[in-house]
């Protein structure tokens, strides 16, 4: 472990030596780059889910609606910001600014490139980076949650609380399985650093296809961490008022849709760096191509990357119809996390593995595990739709028995009283009664 | 089909889809067509000559279930005739913002004389511009038309408008409303009708 650290900082010695007038660059640049990118996201997004409902979306403002973000930002920043009565004005004012700072952050630490010269400087195409700039990753993402909570909480209006309360046990449940989902990444990278795990990628198989339980569970949990359809359940439009930010609106409304589509950018980014090879590109046309991987090409990479996983947001957006909060905690608690746990279990394994006999067993073991795993979530899931946590109940049912009449519950049958019985032919009466744990059929 | 598969081909569903014809129609830019029966603005038509047809019977101001037609008939005279027969209807309006477009106007017209266009866009800034009147609603005058007030076709009775007997203006007519333009139209001549 010590041999690794010190790899690591040798490594990341690249890091910490710009200048301050290029630290400030490269900050305004992300900064910038993130706005940009995420009006243009809104526009992205809503031409393809038009198209996916052969619908042409926004068409009218510049070409092909291009400047449609555009208008909505000037839209919104002229709206009057309505502040409730009953409002805790400093709580209420900070969650918005919380909630956008934090989504921002996260980029300081994405590598978009190899080093490169700025102004006779020579500095990598990032930020910043340490030896844990992914748990920095995970912290900024669970500071930005206090944004939603304390909105939530602030706003003095119950719907904006449950609203809040949702949406944080939400995405705190779901980040425990994406920080699970990230365990493996670090063993098999052997570092925590962004811009070390994209260099491991480029001397191996993407993680995406080596570590691909990893890499589906991650996928599944940015999407209940960014609250995006399927599990948009804090603000489903079709069932709640906005959820959090009920109570906010013009500019300070603006933030809290800020922060979401950075943060969509922000887990697109990071599944790239940690499961897409980052910025670099896949063997056949690097090999082919060797520039590919140097200079400023590797930003178009990383952008297009980027924009891969943002359709898969919109494209789920398309398809899938949104989750039940039962059935979604269920799925992060049940499937997500003990999956992961069980993932992390065999990688752990497999790289001591490693370690002790060397790389020969690797390949053989990996796909004996890769098998062990799927056969083991799929009996899981299997066990998980046959087991009804239904308790015992008695299959004789009396509607009246607490005074008033209530309905059957399932696998209960209704008495027969004399009068039924007598006028109900006794062969549909046995047809019934057998049925064990179905559903009760009336006559 | 299993959940599993159905829940990836809902993907496969999504994505297709997007290489289709989007059905949005550009409006402003591309008007495409109503259907020949849609139920637009009304028209009120003219015989061939250019006499009108509406008779002023209010039948539809009195079908008219959303109350949005307004109809005072009045007699023709020899000096001034606008419809062939005994009356006209001198003020006819219709409120578009009470109509419903139900068609039962039409249905109730006993002469044909209101029927109803394509045209569906009716939209404006005041109440008072959604009234139209008479002059909006009359339909265009068509070659071999002239327009009213003028004389029938001499010789002819109302029936043969009905029996469509008439089918243009004829050269007394023209001249009337040629004179009646010029503003020399002194009156029909007494004898006319019997000599022709």
């Amino acid at each position: 472990m010590n041999s690794l650290l010190a790899a690591d900082q040798a490594s990341l010695a690249v890091f910490g030596h710009d200048p301050l007038w290029l630290v400030i660059l490269k900050a305004l640049v992300l900064f910038l780059g993130l706005v940009l990118l995420t009006l243009f996201t809104t526009w992205f997004e809503r031409r393809v889910v038009a198209r996916m409902q052969q619908r042409s979306g926004p068409n009218r403002a510049g070409p092909l609606g291009l400047l449609q973000p555009i208008a909505d930002g000037l839209k919104l920043a002229l709206k009057e910001g309505v502040m409730p009565i009953h409002v805790d004005k400093v709580v209420y004012l900070l969650a918005p600014m919380l909630a956008a700072a934090c989504a921002m952050l996260v980029f300081a630490v994405i590598p978009l490139g190899p080093v490169v010269s700025i102004f006779g400087v020579s500095t990598p195409l990032q930020l910043t980076d340490f030896s844990t700039s992914v748990l920095y990753i995970l912290a900024i993402a669970s500071l930005g949650i206090y944004g939603i909570v304390l909105a939530g909480w602030s706003s003095g209006s119950t719907y904006s609380l449950l609203g809040g309360l949702r949406s944080s046990a939400q995405m705190i449940s779901y980040e425990i399985a994406m920080g699970l989902s990230f365990v493996a990444v670090f063993l098999w990278a052997g570092s925590m650093s962004t811009s070390q795990i994209v260099s491991a990628q480029g001397a191996s198989w993407w993680y995406c296809i080596l570590l691909l339980p990893s890499f589906v569970i991650y996928l599944i949990s940015m999407v209940g961490e960014t609250n995006r359809a399927p599990f948009d359940l804090p603000e489903a439009e079709g069932e709640l008022v906005a959820g959090f930010h009920t109570e906010y609106s013009g500019l300070r409304w603006a933030m809290f849709f800020l922060a979401e589509y950075v943060n969509m950018i922000n887990v697109s980014a990071v599944a790239t760096t940690l499961f897409l090879g980052g910025w670099r590109m896949p063997a056949p046309i690097s090999t082919w191509w060797p520039g590919a991987n140097e200079g400023w090409w590797p930003i178009l990479w990383f952008l297009g990357k980027i924009m891969v996983m943002l359709f898969v947001f919109v494209w789920l957006r398309g398809t899938l119809p949104r989750l039940r909060y039962d059935q979604f905690m269920k799925f992060g608690w049940r499937v997500l996390i003990p999956v992961s746990i069980g993932w992390i279990l065999v990688i752990a394994t497999l790289k001591g593995i490693q370690n002790e006999y060397g790389s020969d067993l690797k390949t053989t073991l990996l796909w004996i595990a890769l098998l062990l795993v799927v056969v083991a979530a799929f009996t899981f899931v299997l066990d998980l739709r046959r087991s009804d946590d239904e308790p015992e109940r008695p299959a004789e049912f009396d509607a009246f028995a607490g005074g008033h009449p209530v309905p059957p519950l399932p696998g209960q049958e209704f008495v027969v009283t004399r009068r039924a019985a007598a006028t109900i032919p006794a062969v549909a009466v046995d047809a019934e009664a057998p049925s064990e744990g179905g559903e009760p059929t009336h006559v | 089909m299993s959940d599993e598969r159905r829940f990836f081909r809902g993907f496969g569903v999504s994505f297709t889809q997007m290489f289709k014809k989007v059905t949005t129609e550009q409006y402003p830019e591309e008007k495409v067509p109503t259907q020949p029966r849609y139920h637009g603005r009304h028209q009120l038509n003219r015989h061939p000559d250019g006499l009108e047809k509406c008779i002023g019977c209010e039948l539809c101001a009195w079908a008219c279930p959303a109350d949005a037609i307004f109809v005072e008939g009045a007699s023709n005279t020899e000096e001034e005739r606008f419809s062939p027969g005994e009356r006209y209807g001198r003020v006819y309006q219709i409120n578009y913002l009470r109509c419903i477009f139900c068609g039962l106007c039409i249905e109730a017209c006993p002469t044909r004389a209101l029927t109803m266009t394509n045209e569906y866009e009716l939209a404006d800034t005041t109440r008072a511009a959604l009234i139209f009147e008479k002059q909006d609603l009359l339909g265009p005058m068509l070659p071999g038309m002239v327009p009213a007030p003028h004389q029938m076709v001499p010789g002819t009775t109302e029936t043969d408008y009905y029996l469509g007997k008439v089918t243009g203006a004829v050269a007394a007519q023209s001249a009337e409303a040629e004179a009646r333009r010029l503003g020399t139209w002194t009156g029909p001549q007494p004898d006319e009708e019997v000599t022709a």
